[in-house]
């Protein structure tokens, strides 16, 4: 049986390709099946965020151009599925993750930690966890940098941070510079990441409110000393 | 090269037609050169893109020549171009040899060569042009998908076929074989359409998970393996030390393998205990690889000397020696405790390579180097001191990566876990990439040196006298032997 051509294709090609595709692939499948997969609309129906308004009133020309509608919840789904599909295209998940992790300080670095049910909606579909982080972690990005930083970042990243190794994106934007509808919409993308959290934006050692009662680095420090 | 006759195993009878009734040479070398084409087009994008992390991309600002598109044109086109053309080729040699049976049809194995060209080629123009699919290793635009997937269906028919139809107990190899050319399809097809079409959220991270994780190990592995069976015990001229650990080694590795696919999200929020679960294969995945390698270094035991004497057998050793490495990094860097620093870091990344050039990119120059000569129609190497260069550019160049890029994913992993600001880390990891892209020089060197071997020996082919080393294989019965 262990050497013969049925038993290699039928035990081993077949039944322990399908037992390892239950338990690690049908299983979390099935434990989240209850739990239904938000869509765009869902994702937009609690308005737009307050980046995407900024977007229109400071590039009223261009945002008319590219999203003729104006500010809709039509025109923030359409924006954000662009803005996602260039996340892909560009390999922007090879050097940015979507996840926060409960350990490392995660929590104090990049904000709260994620969890299993901020990403059953059709942007995370395939989900984009990212394996590789050459620049931070990007799940708490909304409002953590204005729009006019986002505009010179992905232009040219040296632009605002001197030692950026983050790749150039000119054609994201216009003959006059302006970003484009594809800049605008990865613009949009990135203001929306966490911002569907009750309190957001997050900054290191700072709550939206202001500081928190201890630094990032206090708490650190302590948690070290606990040997956590 | 006697054409058709018979040889007698008891009560058996087997037909032992001629080599050349049984391999297409000439594709195997068709094979063989798309895939070092291929290899240094992918290394090219890697090089570069090690040029954006010290600042220097030489071609920012172009749209089609974008850092973040050219890095997934370097690991599909290792995964898709470099190894499956050289496996493809490889497969071509070592069936028909090892089950004394054509494949299906030769106008098969022909329009698959080309199929298999215009997939790759078709992947590389559509991750320029921005069609990526955002699965890792799985980047190859959604439209591409159905005929890669039909490409693979029609490998396994071609030498499936040849397989069922050999008589007689199956060696090793061919368990390999039989399993490896099922699993591809399977793994190709779940991981390109499930977490695409049908399953989103942290679902498909498992998924996700898993396909990475199964290229790796339910094709690449498999296959590579199957050829070390099949070229080792012929290169050294006697067999496999023991079939008992060879049985150990196929079936552990079906079953634990697969099971390890979530560990590529440890501490993600996929439920936990499913997280431990890999975390658990992961380890008995390193016992079973011990058992593999105990197998093979038994083999060659009193045959030490061939290390120094026969370039493929050192190719083939040295990739095991890194194979066991790799593995029992994997078991480490699996623990909980690890990858609270090394996730996220360049230590993973130290760790790939290891693994995909290290392994089975040295195998494949190893056994490109056994039959390269032969195949060009040469009695032996143009220069054998030039494949000495390819040798210890490549493996020296590889060394000096992994260890560059594991001590870069310590620092980055302690420096972000003490906070430190995230430009601070980057400019840290500076010198690291410097002395990685320095590397990717060396190995960019070193193929050099393959590649002008490979086009002086076949200009010279006829001139060049034998040096000792064997040329390829003799034909026709001499795998009965092995079998
Ligand atoms: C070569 C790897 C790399 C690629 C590819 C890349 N980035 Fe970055 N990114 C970085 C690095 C490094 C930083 C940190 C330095 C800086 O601010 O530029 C960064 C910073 C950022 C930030 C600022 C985060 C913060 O708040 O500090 C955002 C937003 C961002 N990237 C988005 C993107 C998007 C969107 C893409 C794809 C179009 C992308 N990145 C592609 C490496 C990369
Ligand atoms: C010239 C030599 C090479 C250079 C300079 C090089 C460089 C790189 C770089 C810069 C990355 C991206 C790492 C990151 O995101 O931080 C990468 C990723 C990768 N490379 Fe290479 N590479 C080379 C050769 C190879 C070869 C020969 C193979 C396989 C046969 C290979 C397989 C991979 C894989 C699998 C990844 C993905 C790693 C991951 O995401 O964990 N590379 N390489």
């Amino acid at each position: 049986m262990f050497e013969s051509k049925a038993g290699i294709i039928l035990i081993a090609g077949l039944f322990m390709f399908a037992l390892a595709f239950v338990v690690m692939g049908l299983l979390p499948w099935l434990i989240y099946l209850d739990k239904p997969e938000q869509t765009m609309e869902d994702l937009v129906a609690g308005g737009v965020t307050a980046e995407f308004v900024d977007l229109a009133e400071r590039f009223p020309a261009q945002f008319k151009e590219h999203f003729p509608d104006g500010v809709t919840r039509g025109s923030y789904a359409s924006a954000l599925e662009r803005g996602r599909d260039i996340y892909v295209a560009e390999g922007c998940w090879h050097c940015h993750s979507q996840q926060v992790r409960p350990v490392s300080n995660e929590d104090l670095r990049f904000g709260p930690v994620s969890h299993a049910r901020e990403y059953h909606n059709v942007l995370q579909r395939p989900v984009l966890f990212g394996t590789r982080r050459v620049g931070p972690d990007l799940i708490r990005e909304a409002a953590r940098r204005s729009n006019d930083w986002h505009v010179a970042h992905f232009f040219d990243p040296v632009l605002v941070s001197p030692t950026s190794v983050m790749p150039t994106y000119p054609w994201l934007y216009d003959d006059e510079d302006y970003p484009n509808r594809d800049g605008m919409s990865l613009i949009a993308y990135v203001q929306w990441l966490g911002s569907w959290l009750p309190e957001y934006p997050y900054f290191q050692g700072e709550g939206p409110m202001g500081p928190t009662e201890r630094s990032g680095d206090e708490v650190a420090l302590a948690r070290e000393s606990e040997g956590s | 090269m006697a054409s058709a006759s018979a040889a007698t195993f008891g009560s058996l009878t087997i037909e032992t037609p001629a080599h050349r009734d049984l391999v297409i040479e000439k594709l195997v070398l068709w094979h063989f050169l798309f895939s070092l084409t291929f290899l240094i087009v992918a290394m090219l994008a890697g090089w570069f893109f090690s040029l954006q992390l010290l600042q220097a991309y030489p071609f920012a600002g172009i749209e089609h020549l974008s850092p973040g598109r050219w890095r997934m044109i370097h690991t599909n086109g290792v995964a898709y171009g470099f190894i499956a053309n050289a496996f493809l080729g490889a497969l071509h040699w070592a069936i028909p040899r090892l089950t004394l049976q054509k494949v299906a049809s030769k106008a098969l194995s022909w329009f698959i060569f080309f199929a298999w060209q215009f997939v790759v080629l078709a992947t590389v123009v559509g991750l320029i042009m921005g069609k990526a699919q955002a699965v890792e290793w799985g980047e190859t635009p959604i439209f591409i998908d159905p005929l890669a997937i039909a490409g693979l269906i029609l490998v396994a028919i071609n030498f499936m076929t040849p397989i069922l139809r050999s008589k007689g107990p199956m060696y090793v190899t061919l368990w390999y074989f039989i399993a490896g050319l099922v699993w591809t399809i399977l793994v190709y097809a779940m991981g390109n359409y499930l977490p695409q079409f049908f399953v989103g959220g942290a679902a498909s991270g498992a998924l996700i998970g898993l396909f990475i994780h199964d290229l790796v190990g339910l094709f690449v592995t498999p296959l590579g393996w199957g050829l070390m069976y099949y070229f080792v015990p012929i290169i050294l001229k006697k067999p496999i030390w023991s079939h008992g650990l060879s049985l150990v080694g196929f079936w552990g590795l079906a079953f634990f393998y697969p099971l390890n696919g979530i560990h590529h999200f440890l501490y993600s929020p996929i439920p936990m205990f499913l997280q431990y679960g890999a975390v658990i294969s992961t380890i008995a995945v390193e016992l079973v690889v011990t058992t593999v390698i105990i197998n093979f270094f038994a083999t060659i035991r009193h045959r030490g000397d061939m290390l120094r004497t026969n370039m493929p057998i050192r190719w083939f050793y040295i990739g095991m020696v890194f194979y066991f490495t790799t593995c029992l990094q994997c078991a480490m860097q699996v623990t909980l405790t690890f990858q609270k620093i090394i996730h996220f870091t360049d230590w993973v990344v130290g760790h790939s390579h290891l693994v995909m050039f290290g392994v089975f990119g040295f195998w494949i120059m190893g056994f490109m180097t056994h039959l390269f000569p032969r195949l060009l129609g040469a009695k032996g190497w143009y220069r054998a001191g030039w494949n000495e260069w390819h040798f210890w550019l490549m493996g020296i160049s590889m060394l000096v990566m992994f260890f560059d890029l594991v001590f870069a994913g310590l620092v980055q992993g302690f420096m972000w876990r003490d906070l430190a600001s995230w430009e601070s880390t980057t400019v840290a990891s500076g010198p690291f990439w410097f002395v990685r892209t320095l590397s990717g020089l060396g190995m960019l060197a070193g193929m050099g040196f393959f590649l002008a071997n490979i086009a002086m020996t076949a200009v010279h082919r006829r001139t060049i006298e034998p040096t000792g080393q064997p040329a390829g294989e003799s034909s026709g019965g001499a795998t009965l032997a092995t079998a």
